[in-house]
């Protein structure tokens, strides 16, 4: 009980922090530090709107037991405002997936943005793909978009395997930009290593705010810092106490 | 206002769930199972919708006047070799699952290689990529950690000194996995927040 009332406690506070961080007043968007691989990124989305090339986001496959995960919902938000970003582009934004939910939740933000755009004649579901519903399926069903689709920036955000290193070396091969990140450990490592731009831990959770995607998303990023630091405390506090033999 | 009747949807469901997680209110409780069992429902119909816009895509490919790929027609044959066989044997047959797995074990494993060799080659290659210091603790901890667990250090365990050595460099990753899966979570739980309160809407198309 103890357990679900301090649970729920942090789902009050944290919503109660968000909605303060997001009111004009505090100038939550004066907050961020600057990250390079976000430079890197807009420039990337800069040029493939300029050369006529096309941005691909993938955003993950999904978690056993979950039917949506945080990261395929931050691959989903990503995709939205780099859409809305590259609309004016000769070759929209293509979203793969390695999930249904996910596959049919890119077709919709797509749809949404051609339909904000007025524009919604433009919209073609095949852009929004499921490429395999197993990790390697997923992976290896996606390789042919690095070399046939003339993708110049990949996006790689979401729960992925280290079998994501393969698209990450068949995106090099071609000379396109990737910037990577991952809810997975293993990914993570794997990324690490392969991608060009990759972001570790929760940076992932950043870049909507990166992508000026809203005030809000600055604000979820400030109520993610004030609670980092409430969780160092909290271990700080309980390691000091165990040290002095209390409790 | 996006979709506002999806939103109030999303919105009640979501908190009525979040609720129901919580609170011991006894009606809370059957709403929330039925509502994720519901989900469960959906996102099994959102997978055969998704699959079969995948069939559609490359049904596409194949037919495109330009630049057609042939190699479509190797997944629609195997789709619906499976999904014949699927159907007259069922999914649980020894038979069926041995074809399958004999295929497709066979296929990740070799894929499993080729993994291996990518890794290599990009370890190799983060150092023209990035010089930082970051690169060299990376590569240093990939070393320590492929000796450490390559049992190489078995013969002197009995030696009290390198036991400690070893448990206290055991101890590193699962406290710097801890410290991102941390971060991780509390990114999730904002995540869901922002679903919850409307700001996140994917469903809005």
């Amino acid at each position: 009980m103890l357990v679900s009332i301090l649970a729920f406690a942090l789902v009050l506070i944290s919503a109660g922090l968000i909605f303060i961080f997001a009111l004009p007043q505090t100038g939550s968007h004066r907050f961020l530090r600057p990250i390079h691989a976000f430079d890197h990124l807009r420039q990337a989305i800069g040029l493939a709107v300029e050369n006529g090339t096309r941005i691909h986001l993938t955003i993950g496959k999904a978690i056993p037991s979950q039917t949506i995960n945080a990261a395929g919902l931050v691959g989903l938000t990503s995709l939205e405002r780099i859409a809305q970003v590259s609309s004016s582009s000769d070759r929209p934004p293509l979203a793969t997936s390695g999930d249904g939910t996910l596959a049919i939740l890119s077709q919709d933000t797509l749809r949404a943005v051609h339909r904000m755009a007025n524009s919604l004649e433009l919209h073609d579901p095949a852009r929004g793909r499921l490429t395999g519903i197993t990790p390697f399926s997923y992976v290896v069903g996606a390789l042919p978009i690095a070399d046939s689709e003339n993708v110049s920036t990949h996006i790689l955000v979401g729960n992925f395997g280290p079998e994501i290193a393969l698209l990450v070396e068949a995106a090099d091969n071609e000379n396109a930009f990737t910037l990577a990140s991952s809810d997975s450990l293993p990914a993570q490592a794997a990324l690490y290593a392969s991608a060009q731009e990759p972001l570790i831990g929760e940076e992932l959770f950043a870049i909507p705010a990166y992508l000026n995607a809203g005030r809000i998303y600055t604000a979820s990023l400030r109520t993610q810092d004030v609670l980092r630091w409430g969780v160092i405390v909290v271990i700080i506090t309980g390691a000091v106490l165990k040290f002095m033999g209390i409790g | 206002m996006r979709a506002p009747i999806s939103t109030a949807i999303a919105i009640s469901v979501g908190v009525i769930v979040l609720l129901g997680y919580f609170l011991p209110v006894p009606l809370l409780i059957p709403l929330r199972e039925l509502f994720v069992s519901w989900a469960v429902i959906l996102a099994g119909v959102a997978g055969l919708v998704a699959i079969l816009n995948m069939l559609g895509i490359h049904w596409q490919k194949l037919n495109t006047p330009r630049n057609r790929d042939y190699y479509s027609i190797f997944l629609l044959l195997a789709f619906i070799l499976t999904l014949f066989a699927g159907l007259l044997l069922q999914p649980s047959d020894p038979g069926f699952q041995k074809i399958v797995t004999h295929i497709q074990v066979p296929i990740e494993a070799s894929l499993m290689g080729v993994l291996t060799v990518s890794l290599t080659y990009a370890s190799i290659r983060m150092f023209q990529r990035r010089t930082g210091w970051m690169a060299i603790l990376f590569t240093a901890s990939a070393m320590v950690f492929l000796i450490v667990g390559s049992g190489l250090l078995t013969v002197g365990h009995d030696l009290p000194l390198l036991k400690g050595l070893l448990a206290a460099i055991n101890t590193l990753p699962v406290a710097g996995a801890r410290g991102i899966l941390l971060g991780i979570a509390l990114g999730s739980l904002i995540t869901g927040l922002r679903i919850l309160m409307g700001a996140d809407r994917p469903y809005s198309g």
